[in-house]
């Protein structure tokens, strides 16, 4: 067993030899995919991005698994949603990373610090189900707090990496022309929509709805993070079919089969929206997440 | 608009007296008089014309407003945002407008959340675990006796009946910018006896360059896979055997640890903690209370998207004296595990399978006397074991083994069920041998409301002995309330 040990710990020893630290591009780390997409935009080769979850992951769950350390480990920045949506893996991430860079100031940036949320709760009590104090987290689905983010984002970029703040400013400038644009040609095509309710999965969709002039009637969930329940989802059914509600909607990593079912019983159809970057074939970037949900949903309004 | 107002009120005023007085006064007087009011008139006019000066200057400051609404408008469409949503909920809307005014000054919205007025501010986060069992044992637990492996204090059976687990409230927060600290304080019952303990006490670095991390204080050991997991985050109801036989279910002293994590693709840990050397498998804290030393290396990843992996070795050295099991001498355990998750996409919160096994390799160099009466009944260990004589001072070399096996299948958020193996492979001599090893069996279904509480069924065959069987039923209830935790892998 000693001889055993021995062997092993020297192969570790080798290991790390071979990872010594060399000159790099800023590493950072994106929990959501939403993030990696926007650093992308911002930054494009200029840093080298890892992203911690699938558009196919629930976020509000993921586990603090060894990959994930590895990856918080070479941070030179995380940046996630924040309002504690990764509550439950991120603060145990960075602590057992090690990496003080990452554990607060300039290395640790989150999103719901640069701008305001909706929907906070003015009680705190988990009979309300899974419910986050700090707002609701789901805000990817707003262009223009997507822009304020941005801004922030590249601010920080070019505090951590100070050589290449120029393309950061450039690229922030291209994005920002090409976003507003594409806001422009969003709300107009998605103008038929206005005023249109829906029914979602997960109280995920309040940005988009609001921003689009829709109305959430209902949730499959009883309570947010409580899975739906059949006794629920029956209840949802006369509201569904009386509002003339114009779909179900679904984030692509959720269970569709609660959907399903109330779309059987009340003719609405279930929609399946990307919800972030990587939901869908059409969602390659930001830009395609926009387009693919707008379109999504003005296929089921005709 | 009241600027022309007063004005006219002013005329009135000037011109009423003096029309009365009109009458009486010569022509002098009349003509000075509308002098007066032809003068009061050019000035009003003058005022008026000022005033309209003032007014059309506000018209285009207006108009310039517009303008510049619309340019904002334009460029950003934020503002006909805020004005669209002035139509919906009022709460919306201001939240809205917030938002829209952080589009324009985020460092602003970022500012530190109001409440630094409340003197609790500052409290760490509480986080509370409830925790209690039903158990039935076809085999009395004040009796229960392992061949090989005294039960030594805290490793005992959950008791007969309804019993509280171990219940605990825990205390979290970082210090300041250098310092995290955590203190767990533990209640439970000891044979009857009530006991709170702080379960842990420690401190950790934030500040530590290039992935290393200190803890100072009191801790579980960072040894094996379970140990440095609390016991409501287990499958089971009970640790295994192997934890209970060898660390009297986890090993948690006053020490020191460091940990390195390497800057590689792959997780890798390296580390190694200097203990008191106070609580089981070691005792006496020799060496000068720094006598007890670990070692481990935890390495792990992900293969494809469904599938991550954890294993390590790990290493526990003491000298130990008079041990709650009897021995004195130089004490090595070894332990090598390994945890595998399958779940689609990553969701192992919805789906999917964990399998998990530890081996132990337990090395005594020392010698043996009877424990103290309380510690452990030595008759019917001796009952248990034909070729021990544990009570005895004897010398006590040699290995024991054990190792368990896990496999636990999620079906969904709600429910999983679970199978787990373990056994335990005693010693051939010295003061507890036995030619019998102990074998244990257990399934598992748990049910879970939330992330926040769970109710866990469990069975279990056991041969303690070779003439005795244990065939158990527990009926677990787990909860945690307050601060929300974040779990290891």
């Amino acid at each position: 067993m000693g001889i055993k040990m021995n062997k092993y710990t020297f192969i570790l020893l080798l290991l790390c030899a071979l990872a010594a630290p060399q000159a790099h591009a800023l590493n950072v780390f994106a929990c959501e995919p939403e993030w990696g997409s926007l650093l992308h935009e911002l930054a494009g080769d200029a840093i080298q991005v890892d992203v911690g979850t699938s558009a196919l992951q629930d976020v509000h769950v993921i586990e603090a698994k060894p990959s994930l350390i590895a990856k918080v480990r070479r941070a030179d920045l995380i940046v996630c949603t924040g309002a504690e949506l990764e509550i439950g893996w991120l603060p145990q991430l960075i602590r057992q990373s090690g990496n003080s860079k990452v554990a607060s100031g300039p290395g640790y940036f989150l999103a719901s610090d640069q701008i305001t949320t909706l929907e906070k709760p003015t009680k705190l009590d988990r009979s309300e189900g899974d419910i986050h104090p700090g707002g609701n987290p789901h805000f990817q689905m707003d262009p223009y707090r997507m822009l304020a983010i941005a801004k922030a984002l590249d601010a920080r970029l070019a505090e951590l990496d100070p050589a290449k703040a120029a393309t950061y400013k450039q690229r922030l400038d291209d994005f920002t022309t090409r976003w507003q644009t594409a806001i422009k040609g969003w709300e107009a095509k998605a103008a038929p929509l206005k005023g249109r309710k829906v029914v979602v999965h997960h109280w995920s969709w309040i940005y988009l709805l609001t921003w689009l002039n829709m109305e959430q009637i209902g949730a499959l969930e009883p309570k947010p993070g409580v899975p739906p329940t059949s006794s629920h989802l029956a209840s949802l059914v006369d509201l569904t079919k009386a509002s003339n509600a114009l779909a179900i909607i679904s984030a692509a990593y959720q269970d569709p089969k609660p959907g399903q079912w109330l779309s059987e019983r009340t003719g609405v159809p279930a929609v399946i929206l990307p919800f972030t970057v990587g939901g869908d074939d059409r969602s390659k970037d930001l830009f395609g997440l926009y387009d693919s949900t707008i379109d999504k949903l003005l296929a089921v309004a005709k | 608009m009241r600027l022309k107002l007063l004005l006219l009120c002013a005329a009135l005023a000037v011109t009423s007296p003096a029309a009365i007085a009109a009458e009486s006064a010569s022509e002098a007087q009349l003509q000075a008089l509308d002098a007066r009011i032809r003068a009061l008139e050019a000035d009003g006019q003058k005022l008026r014309e000022q005033a309209a000066a003032a007014l059309a200057a506000a018209d285009a400051a207006r108009a310039e407003l517009e303008k510049m609404k619309a340019t904002m408008q334009a460029s950003q469409q934020a503002t006909q945002q805020a004005a669209q949503q002035a139509t919906r909920e009022a709460t919306q809307q201001a939240q809205a407008t917030a938002a829209v005014a952080a589009v324009a000054a985020p460092a602003e919205a970022s500012a530190p959340n109001p409440g630094g007025a409340n003197g609790n501010a500052f409290n760490p986060g509480i986080a509370v675990i409830l925790n209690g069992n039903y158990a039935h044992h076809s085999l009395n637990p004040d009796n229960y006796v392992r061949a090989g492996f005294p039960i030594v204090a805290g490793a005992e059976p959950i008791p007969q009946g309804l019993s509280l687990g171990e219940s605990e409230i825990s205390f979290a927060a970082n210090i300041d910018d250098k310092f995290y600290g955590q203190f767990t304080l533990s209640y439970e019952d000891d044979n009857g006896g009530a006991s709170t303990s702080i379960e842990e006490a420690y401190i950790d670095t934030l500040t530590l360059p290039d992935g290393l991390s200190l803890r100072l204080g009191r801790f579980f050991s960072n040894i094996g896979y379970l140990n440095s997991h609390h016991a409501h985050t287990d499958n089971f109801v009970d640790r295994p055997l192997p934890y209970q036989a060898f660390l009297a279910n986890q090993y948690g002293d006053d020490g020191v640890q460091l940990r390195w994590v390497a800057p590689l693709d792959l997780f890798l840990e390296l580390g190694g903690e200097l203990f008191r050397g106070e609580n089981f498998p070691t005792a006496g804290a020799n060496r000068g209370g720094v006598g007890t030393h670990s070692l481990f290396a935890h390495a792990g990843g992900d293969v494809g998207t469904d599938n991550s992996w954890l294993a390590g070795v790990s290493m526990l050295n003491s000298k130990t004296t008079q041990a709650d099991d009897g021995f004195s001498g130089d004490h090595t355990l070894y332990i090598a595990d390994a945890t595998w998750k399958w779940a689609p996409n990553g969701n192992t919160k919805d789906g999917g399978v964990t399998l998990r096994s530890e081996y132990f390799l337990d090395q005594r160099d020392g010698t043996y006397s009877a424990p103290t009466a309380d510690a452990i009944d030595l008759t019917a260990q001796a009952a248990a074991d034909p070729l021990a004589d544990p009570a005895l001072t004897q010398p006590w070399i040699g290995d024991r083994r054990g190792v368990y096996v896990e496999a636990v299948y999620r079906l969904n958020r709600s429910w999983d069920m679970g199978y787990r193996f373990d056994k335990l492979w005693a010693a051939n001599s010295g003061p507890y041998a036995s030619d019998f090893d102990p074998v244990r069996h257990s399934v598992e279904l748990t049910w879970r409301n939330s992330e926040f509480s769970f109710f866990r069924l469990q069975y279990s065959h056991d041969d303690p002995t070779r003439t005795t069987t244990d065939n158990a039923l527990f009926l677990q209830y787990d909860v945690s309330l307050g601060a929300h935790g974040a779990h290891k892998f």
